[in-house]
């Protein structure tokens, strides 16, 4: 690869770079510079925030403000919701997906491709046409203000996506894996839990954190189906909390922080793998 | 467990009905939770969705038939007509500006060996930052008394002191613009993955021909990337239907409807005004341009596209 485009490019290929390394570092500012603005005012008084509002802060850096954030936004609270959710809703994509794209790629369900086209069907459909019955549905079943309810829900969403992309990894794993075990008389949980997870773990992997991302960042289920202040996950009371307190622009911009420090975090140690799902998934549907 | 014992018994009978189990019986039990909780979240409720739009319901006690008229008041309604406009002028600046943006960042990108992954992490990181944060980070960037505008007008720009989310001429723009701040970095990613998949023998090719770089993109990359392209555009087009977090969270359709689409009217119908029959009438209604979309999507699939 490195060899053969050596030879094919000429130098003054190399050269004529320049430009698009200059409008591609402008492109790096308009796609970070608007966060660094948070970051600046996470770290600002109220009163800097107003004559500064978007430069770094010169007069002190003020750390105070994300443990104030903490307590004032009840993070300890939606802290906990949200990763029960993002976690069970993970679990439990991870295990259904799973199964159905084992049934779909190795078990040859009859009818596969049918059923792959109603879920690209059904992912296509707006949220806002189930979500209305489901809501009343879910009243009378308990399942509001109740953060199994949410996790139940995502499951539904979320699934089909993670199974396109499992199954696109297990129709590339060779036959004679799955055989050799079936002699060995190994029930086909056994062969699923043995054989074909070990060898697509990655695949477990990708699907799990783009399915994490989704449950953490979610919105609309979230505002629609939690209301009671102490199940509210981090997205919904974040948007009270902005709203609330306005005028704080320290406060707000650290809360702001706190929830997206553990996905940039994240995104920045395995951002192969967010890359891959995130772009990809939809596309080996 | 149960496979052991059927395989330990030989005979005729004994296969045939390992074979069902195998074949007909196994695969349906893999893929039951999958579809058990695809009936009971989308299919269910999307089905009494259908129903309930030729109802008066107000989500309480006995739904009431009223056969077509809400689609009928849909029809003359002037926030669902400013709604549906709206979704149609987002389609379009969404088909136009973030996919081209995405297009240059891509073939600008793809000859840089030197330093593409930063490039790529810096593009993506908006995409991954939840709806709630971004449109706070612009919320303080756009600020009426405190943000860019004011900064900018006291610098000697004038024309730039402008309440970008309080107006009604600028608010769908200003709140597409930060949509697409987070979005077009994914689709920089996208295309470019895109493009790296194209046989560089066809740029060889190209080259040896005495193709100009303009050329280059239009008679190689274009062609190369174009099932990604037309993916994107048709999800565009889908997503552009639904859109909800960014205009919900930044001035929930305001001021006086002047950024309300078809979704938010149908959440505040539903959930501020309980009128439950009518919020289905307009989810119908999505879902019909939606369906149209996807036709087109199978139709190009079963010609043999591969998107």
């Amino acid at each position: 690869m490195t060899v053969s485009s050596v030879l094919r490019r000429p130098r003054a290929r190399t050269v004529s770079l320049l430009p698009n390394y200059v409008v591609l570092i402008l492109l790096v500012l308009f796609s970070l510079l608007p966060i660094c603005t948070l970051l600046f005012n996470s770290l600002k008084t109220t009163a800097e925030s107003r004559l500064n509002p978007l430069g770094p802060p010169v007069s002190g850096i003020r750390w105070q403000n994300y443990p104030t954030a903490w307590v004032q936004g009840h993070y300890s609270t939606t802290v906990r919701n949200s990763a029960i959710i993002t976690l069970g809703t993970v679990a439990g994509v991870l295990i259904i997906a799973g199964l159905a794209a084992y049934s779909m790629a190795i078990l040859d369900l009859p009818g596969a491709d049918g059923l792959a086209l109603y879920l690209l069907v059904g992912t296509s459909m707006p949220a806002q046409l189930f979500m209305v019955p489901l809501f009343f549905l879910w009243t009378k079943l308990g399942l509001t203000d109740n953060l199994l309810g949410v996790i139940i829900i995502y499951w539904g969403t979320m699934s089909p996506f993670a199974t396109f992309l499992l199954r696109s990894y297990m129709v590339a794993i060779p036959e004679d894996f799955k055989d050799a075990a079936r002699v060995d008389g190994a029930s086909e949980l056994q062969v699923f839990r043995r054989i074909i997870v070990p060898i697509i773990w990655p695949g477990f992997l990708t699907a799990g954190l783009v399915t994490g991302l989704g449950a953490w960042n979610e919105f609309l289920f979230a505002v629609t189906f939690l209301h009671r202040e102490e199940m509210k996950p981090i997205s919904t009371s974040l948007y009270a909390f902005v709203d609330r307190y306005s005028r704080d622009w320290g406060l707000t911009s650290a809360a702001s922080v706190m929830m997206i420090l553990p996905v940039i975090v994240l995104f920045l140690s395995l951002q192969r793998q967010f890359i891959e799902g995130l772009t990809q998934g939809g596309l080996k549907a | 467990m149960r496979d052991r014992s059927t395989q330990a018994s030989y005979g005729l009978r004994g296969r045939t009905r390992l074979r069902v189990w195998r074949k007909g019986i196994l695969p349906w039990l893999f893929v039951g939770p999958l579809l058990l909780l695809n009936v009971a979240i989308i299919l269910g409720p999307s089905v009494g969705s259908a129903y309930y739009a030729f109802t008066k319901w107000s989500g309480i006690g006995p739904a009431q038939w009223v056969g077509l008229a809400n689609f009928r008041r849909l029809v003359g309604d002037r926030v669902y007509h400013i709604a549906f406009v709206n979704n149609v002028k987002w389609t379009l600046i969404f088909l136009t500006v973030p996919i081209t943006m995405g297009l240059l960042g891509s073939a600008l990108l793809a000859p840089i060996k030197k330093g593409q992954m930063f490039f790529r992490i810096a593009y993506f990181v908006p995409y991954v930052i939840a709806s709630v944060v971004n449109t706070q980070i612009w919320r303080n960037i756009l600020h009426p008394t405190r943000g860019i505008g004011v900064l900018l007008a006291e610098r000697g720009l004038k024309f730039m002191d402008v309440t970008f989310l309080g107006s009604r001429g600028t608010v769908l723009y200003t709140i597409a613009f930060v949509d697409m701040w987070h979005w077009w970095g994914f689709l920089v990613v996208l295309y470019l993955a895109a493009m790296q998949a194209i046989n560089p023998q066809l740029y060889e090719a190209a080259r040896i021909e005495g193709a100009s770089r303009g050329q280059e993109f239009r008679y190689v990359t274009l062609p190369g990337i174009l099932p990604t392209l037309v993916f994107t555009v048709l999800m565009t087009i889908i997503w552009s239907f639904l859109v909800f977090d960014y205009i919900y969270l930044l001035t929930q359709g305001g001021p006086a409807h002047a950024s309300e689409v078809l979704s938010t009217e149908l959440f505040k119908s539903a959930f501020f005004r309980f009128e439950v029959g009518y919020a289905a009438a307009i989810g119908v209604s999505m879902s019909f341009i939606c369906t149209l979309v996807v036709a087109g999507f199978v139709i190009l699939r079963k010609r043999g596209w591969e998107i």
